[in-house]
């Protein structure tokens, strides 16, 4: 069993919540269930590396895992559908206002798979464009930077757009 | 078998294959102990190799999509993800 303490569970809570807050985001108003997850992505942190989202089956290989790095590629989409992220770690502020309830709602990961992108039409542009796979920010600039201004993500999960 | 069984009233056999981090799979496990109901469950993410492998197939014929939680009543019937509308109806709770 990996232990999480409290103590470690209430630092991250606080840091995701100001970073949702700061670029347009919500954490779950439940607490309590939020705080679960909040440690089950310490748990994952601990046993993977990474932080798998708590709702899905890792298979350990992080380059396999890669769109299910919370925040997921996923998230945001389901979001605007269901108010949720699979999780329902993130809501949306109508959820998190307590107008909306929010339930289980279906996987997006198999039924819709996001190809990646790895051609790129003839450009005569002077620099890559980089597309964030989380948030869909974009930037033009030789290389992507090391995390997402916008949703905080890491570099590697930007692709390549033109 | 990797099943733990929670005790209660028995409604038929109830197998949840859930993840032990997952949130909605927290909630099916509590709803139906706090109703009383008899279940059994299997936390996919703690098993390894070959055991694993036999189970994700086991979840892959009721719910090709792989997620979770899985619900499988009497063999029969799956209920995917914390649907408390289907499980009170199926279970009659
Ligand atoms: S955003 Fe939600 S669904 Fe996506 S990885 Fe994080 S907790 Fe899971």
């Amino acid at each position: 069993m990996i232990e999480i303490s409290d103590g470690e569970v209430e630092k991250l809570y606080n840091k995701l919540k100001k970073e949702a807050e700061d670029a347009g985001y919500f954490l779950n108003s439940d607490t309590e269930f939020t705080k679960g997850l909040v440690k089950s992505l310490l748990i994952n942190e601990k046993r993977y590396g990474y932080w798998a989202c708590p709702c899905r089956l890792a298979s350990g290989v992080k380059e396999k895992d890669l769109d299910i790095i919370c925040p997921c590629d996923y998230r945001d989409a389901d979001l605007n559908e269901y108010g949720a992220c699979y999780c329902a770690l993130y809501v949306s502020e109508d959820v998190a206002n307590g107008k909306k309830q929010v339930t289980s709602i279906p996987e997006r990961r198999r039924a819709n798979p996001l190809e990646r992108q790895n051609n790129f039409p003839m450009s005569n542009l002077k620099y890559p464009v980089w597309r964030c796979r989380v948030c869909g920010y974009l930037c033009a600039r030789d290389q992507p930077p090391m995390v997402c201004p916008i949703c905080k993500a890491k570099q590697e999960r930007f692709e390549r757009m033109i | 078998m990797n099943f733990t069984k929670v005790p209660g009233r028995n409604r038929g056999k109830v197998l949840i294959y859930a993840l032990s981090t997952c949130g909605w799979c927290k909630k099916t496990k509590q709803f139906l102990k706090d109703n009383g109901i008899e279940y059994s469950y299997v936390d996919v993410d703690l098993l390894q190799g070959d055991e694993r492998d036999k189970i994700v197939k086991e979840v892959e014929r009721w719910n090709p999509s792989l997620s979770f939680p899985t619900i499988v009543i009497n063999d029969s019937l799956c209920v995917v993800g914390f649907d408390e509308r289907k499980l009170r109806e199926t279970l009659k709770i």
